[in-house]
């Protein structure tokens, strides 16, 4: 038995959070003892129990049940990583679904089920893992422009009921390059949900040049055809809100009609990081003003004020030929592969988590508040004690005054007010903005040896360290094509060896065409990895296996986006300028 | 293996295994045709790299999986080499032969598929006397490069199609099988609001053209469960089509058909269509002849409708792969007159089939003309406005022997009449029809189609085309000379028809084509199509009767006598059933009388 993967210090944060609200609602405290856990075990539990040490179990328990008696910030091993730390179910209850107690959970099901033993087969395992997995190749003969791109592979794991991650993928039509972003939500999918359909439109305005803009601006006016700003690239499961589609081009076009009136007449090149910036900074603050202008269609107004509250990190890349520039908020992370010439990997890291490991982000939450906040704006690793990434998109709760917060609430739906989450203001709370959704833009000009990047959410890099993430993408990338052909040139072979031979190789080469997609294959060995770095199937299958309401305490949601750069193409960019 | 090499001259195929297996020089050459093949030369790739392919064990692999499978023992045999070479496939699986349609006197034997080598004498021998004589001694329509045009030979269609037609080799093939690769090349205007109503399509020339609409509520099989020899699961989705022309209306669109058109300035394109054309062009205008375009053997190159729009101007109609095949053939024997222009208006004019008793009042309701026989005899042709739409062509025959009319529309009209025709038409019961309706109705009524039925080295004499050919029209045209003699001597073969009937549609073996005729318990010669006639109840298959002599297997004359004297027996996958020969159609008598009712029936309903 192992212990499920606990990454980095961020977990250890067993201690209660003071000055939580009362729980409404009580729940019969358990007073039961570790034996009636572990005999008559519900089908559920049995399920991950291999999983979990004799000796943490008390832990689990003891901290299930400390969580309903004080209903604080629950701490069994993994839940502890909560990107917010304040998560009392109350607030799922209007914000998600409703979710029951994970605890009342298995105690229900304990007539239900007779104990037994039960594993998903691996066709079960992979369809659970290939359920929303997308690959997109760039067209090969696309005339025009020669894509440095080659293609992607994305996929996500949920372990949110549903998931708050999202992804996104597009090709810019008005200018050239390609965008692909994945977003971590927290407290609900509603922001991140948001922000995956919308960043990208911004990100394309803010780099399209004055004439278009006008031109695109005529056509709304007239009544004319758009024109296609990007070409999505999207999984059947991704969706777009058509609800809020009116609303959402609305902002933009007053985006872009303002780029239109700044224009100072010299048509500078556009430069890709400010734009980036911009177009961050200009959508949450379009989120912001929705939620506190409302909406008078009450489904509309309530979902603009479910986008502002909750909240999503974003890490987006921008490539166009050999320029890759990536904008990160939050604490996914873009990993380049870089493949040494001895054929040997090893990660770049084109991002910075901002988080409490990250010494300048801490230096600079403490510039901008004043001195005597300087012990309370972190705590425990998380901005004011609640919230662990330091940048991120809505959680008005963290930007807004006091003052606007309670008016909005007062004047929001009952949905809303009767949401002690949303109406609890964070402790310490003086000098807002504690908050932004301002990227951190790195620029890395790609080289041959650059062969993919991966972006993906902290689901991910909690579980796996970044060397062998690059290490096993990498390997996967190129073992299909590393297979050497065989040739009997010379030598003595009968019939019967080779097809010993072959049938050996089809079996090896089919094992790593099981996953088709470079991010399943990461997924599978991130939830199945044994402590020797192998897919262990029954690690697999049991972590595959754990209910909805117990996932999140193993892992989070997963989300990964491993994009395959065509070094023919680049080192021909690299040819061309020398 | 001694034993093996002593006994073995000849192949040995394992179809399942898809390998071969033969003797070569005291030792073993196996190869097979594998399910993923690799195609090469079709991304512009200089073709010398044929000697340079490496060898490719792991493609090899399932292969010597089953050669090893078949003979374990070969297990301890050294290998000598793997010999990686390409071979060369064509779109239908059949080689491509015969003159160049656009350079004269170019000939052409390429793409055989990997049978080059079974292959090789026949086809030299063809191809020789091609060259020689200007045609082979067989029908090689099928292997003809004129059966393509320069639409077939895209690289990324090639590429595709290759890759299905190889894996093909040793797998069943069964018939009425479409290819899936390199489709919805070519489609009418209505290909959507067809298929949205449930057609099947299959493909000819690279043109959709539907085979049968699938209600709503029903199933089809699987495209791999529906393979079958036996009685196939459009059945009855067929029947209520054909039902349905016979007693109301169907519409069929047609517009895969070949359509020129032939204009002059003064009477050069009626001179040169009487001396192509075996029957009487020179009619009035408005009047369409059927006519055959025979070689100098009096054989059919091709089976026409023409139509005399004007004193200069003609309308050809023939089969959909007859494009390439005709265009050159015409150019090949017109005249080279600036004032005599030839056009390809295929792609012009959509086509719709109006079938049944009830066309006739669908029509005049969208023309506000009178459709009757007296206003517009059978076998004539109109310009006329349908609905909002002027300039119809519309013609009075629909290429079964049913009543009803064949619609040539302008494409842009195309939907708009389309509709108006199936608005109008829902009081008479007007429903969409396909191919496979069309072919049930086409063959009860005898109607022989050229590329089945007929081919070069057929007369109209021995198909009962006599009616199609004006001997003395004062004009020497191609293959009067042929006709006259064999007039004269009689003919070798004769096409009839025969009416299975002792077969089981539901439990025996289908017949399709190619079925053995057997006369008084003597062989005497194939069939060349079939179909199950939902009038007779029966199935009908059409076949050509030889009478080969006793003594020596020669080929004598072929009477009317003859064909009526003998027992026939079809013999379909070595079971024979009876049946009836008929030189004549049969059904007359049948729908005649179903029409009766059917008016009186509808008169009773009023309109």
């Amino acid at each position: 038995m192992e212990r499920p993967r606990r990454a980095g210090p961020r977990s250890c944060s067993p201690s209660p959070g003071a000055g939580m609200p009362p729980r409404r609602q009580g729940i019969p405290v358990r007073t039961s003892s570790l034996p009636l856990f572990s005999d008559a075990m519900p089908a559920p539990t049995q399920l991950f129990f291999p999983l979990i040490r004799n000796c943490e179990l008390s832990r689990i328990y003891g901290t299930a049940c400390y969580c309903h008696h004080k209903h604080l910030c629950c701490s069994p091993p993994y839940i502890a990583q909560n990107r917010l730390r304040y998560t009392p179910h109350p607030a799922y209850a209007t914000f998600c679904r409703p979710r029951e107690n994970w605890w009342q959970y298995t105690q229900g099901r304990r007539y239900a089920s007779t104990p037994q033993k039960f594993y998903l087969t691996p066709p079960q395992v992979n369809s659970i893992l290939k359920a929303n997995e997308y690959s997109f190749k760039v067209p090969e003969f696309d005339g025009k422009n020669v894509s440095s791109i080659l293609g992607f592979d994305s996929n996500q794991l949920p372990a949110n009921a549903p998931i708050e991650d999202r992804r996104s993928a597009a090709t810019c039509l008005q200018t050239r390059g390609m965008l692909l972003g994945v977003f971590d939500g927290h407290a609900g999918c509603a922001c991140s949900q948001a922000v995956s359909e919308r960043l990208f439109y911004y990100i394309a305005v803010s780099l399209l040049p004055h004439e278009t803009l006008l031109e695109i601006e005529n056509a709304v006016e007239s009544g004319r055809a758009l024109l296609p700003i990007l070409q999505w690239h999207k999984h059947p499961n991704d969706y777009f809100s058509k609800e809020a589609s009116k609303l959402y081009f609305n902002s933009l076009r007053t985006y872009w009609q303002e780029l239109i009136d700044l224009n100072t007449g010299e048509s500078a090149d556009i430069d890709v990081k400010e734009a980036l910036i911009n177009a961050f900074k200009r959508l949450d603050n379009d989120i912001s003003l929705e939620a506190q202008v409302g909406d008078p269609n009450s489904f509309l107004n309530y979902l603009v004020l479910r986008v502002a509250f909750s909240g999503a990190t974003a890490c987006v890349a921008h490539v166009d030929g050999v320029d890759l520039h990536v904008a990160n908020t939050g604490d996914s992370r873009a990993m380049l592969g870089v493949q040494e010439e001895d054929g040997s990997w090893s990660a770049v890291t084109l991002s910075n988590d901002h988080n409490a490991q990250n010494e300048r982000e801490l230096e600079r939450l403490k510039l901008e508040h004043p001195k005597n906040e300087a012990k309370s704006v972190v705590k425990q690793d998380r901005l004011l004690g609640l919230l662990m990434p330091f940048r991120a998109f809505g959680d008005v709760k963290f930007k807004w005054s006091i003052d606007l917060q309670k008016r909005v609430i007062e004047s929001g739906p009952d949905q809303l007010n009767d949401n002690e989450y949303t109406k609890f203001i964070p402790p310490n709370y003086h000098t807002p903005p504690y908050l932004t959704a301002e990227p951190e833009v790195t620029y890395h000009r790609l080289r041959p040896q650059d062969k993919f990047l991966v972006l993906a959410t902290d689901g991910l890099w909690e579980t796996m360290h970044r060397q062998d993430v690059v290490r096993i993408v990498g390997e996967y990338l190129t073992g299909m094509h590393q297979q050497q052909p065989i040739a009997v040139g010379g030598y003595k072979v009968t019939l019967g060896q080779m097809h010993g031979l072959l049938t050996e190789r089809r079996a090896k080469m089919s094992s790593v065409f099981e996953d088709q997609n470079a991010a399943t294959h990461l997924i599978r060995h991130a939830v199945g990895n044994n402590e020797f770095g192998a897919v262990d199937h029954e690690r697999l299958s049991k972590m595959l296996s754990l209910p909805e309401e117990l996932a999140r305490m193993y892992r989070d949601d997963i989300t990964i986006i491993v994009v395959q750069f065509n070094s023919h193409v680049v080192g021909a960019y690299q040819n061309q300028e020398q | 293996m001694p034993v093996f090499c002593q006994l073995c001259w000849s192949a040995i195929v394992d179809a399942d295994g898809r390998i071969y297996i033969r003797n070569w020089q005291g030792g073993i050459l196996s190869g097979g045709f594998e399910k993923n093949p690799k195609p090469i030369f079709t991304e512009g790739k200089n073709q010398l790299e044929i000697q340079n392919l490496r060898e490719d064990w792991d493609h090899f692999e399932p292969l010597l999986s089953s050669l090893l499978r078949r003979m374990p023992v070969l297990e301890t045999l050294e290998i000598l080499k793997l010999v990686n070479c390409p071979e060369t496939f064509t779109p239908d699986m059949k080689c491509i032969m015969g003159e160049s349609p656009v350079v004269q006197g170019y000939f052409v034997l390429a793409g055989m598929n990997s049978a080059g080598l079974s292959l090789g004498g026949g086809a030299g021998k063809f191809l020789a006397e091609w060259m020689v004589y200007g045609y082979p001694t067989e029908n090689v329509w099928e292997l003809d490069l004129q059966r393509f045009g320069a639409l077939q030979s895209s690289r990324t269609f090639l590429r595709h199609r290759v890759m299905e037609v190889m894996p093909l080799m040793y797998d069943l093939k069964v018939p009425r099988w479409d290819f899936q690769t390199g489709r919805q090349l070519r489609t009418s205007p209505l290909y959507d609001r067809l298929d949205a109503q449930g057609a099947r399509w299959m493909e000819k020339h690279g043109f959709e053209r539907p085979k049968y609409f699938v209600p709503p509520n029903k199933d089809l099989l699987a495209l791999e469960q529906s393979k079958t020899f036996y009685k196939p699961d459009w059945f009855d989705i067929v029947e209520s089509e054909v039902k349905c022309c016979k007693e109301a209306v169907c519409v069929i669109d047609m517009s895969s058909f070949t359509k020129f058109e032939i204009t002059s300035t003064g009477d050069q394109a009626l001179e040169s269509l009487q001396y192509l054309f075996s029957n009487d062009l020179d009619v009035p205008v408005g009047h369409i002849v059927h006519t055959g375009m025979l070689n100098e053997c009096g054989g059919y190159e091709n089976d026409c409708s023409i139509a005399r729009l004007n004193k200069r101007s003609f309308f050809m109609i023939s089969p959909t792969d007859q494009q390439v095949h005709c265009w050159a053939w015409l150019n090949k024997y017109m005249p080279k007159d600036s004032n005599l222009l030839l056009e390809d208006v295929t792609w012009k004019y959509t086509a719709l089939n109006l079938i049944g008793p009830r066309a006739v009042d669908v029509l005049s309701e969208l023309s506000y003309a009178p459709m009757t026989p007296d206003h517009f005899p059978t076998l004539f042709c109109k310009e006329m406005s349908v609905g909002y739409a002027n300039g119809i062509r519309v013609m009075s025959m629909t290429h079964t022997g049913e009543p009803g009319f064949m619609l040539y529309i302008p494409i842009e009209y195309a939907l708009h009449v389309y509709n108006e025709v199936m608005s109008v038409g829902q009081k008479y019961g007007i429903r969409n029809a396909g191919y496979y309706a069309l072919r049930s109705l086409r063959i009860e009524k005898f109607f022989a189609f050229w590329g089945q039925d007929l081919n070069t080295l057929t007369t109209p004499l021995e198909c009962g085309g006599e009616s199609r050919v004006k001997l003395e029209k004062g004009i020497d045209f191609i293959g009067r000379d042929a006709l006259l003699q064999q007039k004269q001597n009689g003919v070798y073969k004769r096409l009839a028809m025969f009416i299975l009937d002792d077969h089981d549609t539901d439990l025996d073996l289908w017949p399709w084509w190619g079925e053995p005729i057997y006369r008084n318990g003597k062989y005497a010669g194939k069939t060349t199509s079939s179909a199950y006639s939902y009038t007779l109840e029966r199935h009908v298959c059409l076949g050509y009767v030889h009478n080969f002599s006793e003594d020596n297997g020669e080929e004598q004359v072929v009477t009317a006598d003859f064909i009526n004297r003998g027992e026939y027996e079809i013999d379909i996958a070595g079971h024979r059933f009876q049946a009836k020969a008929k030189l004549y159609p049969v059904t007359s008598f049948f729908t005649h009388k179903r029409r009766k009712d059917d008016v009186e029936l509808s008169d009773f309903h009023g309109k």
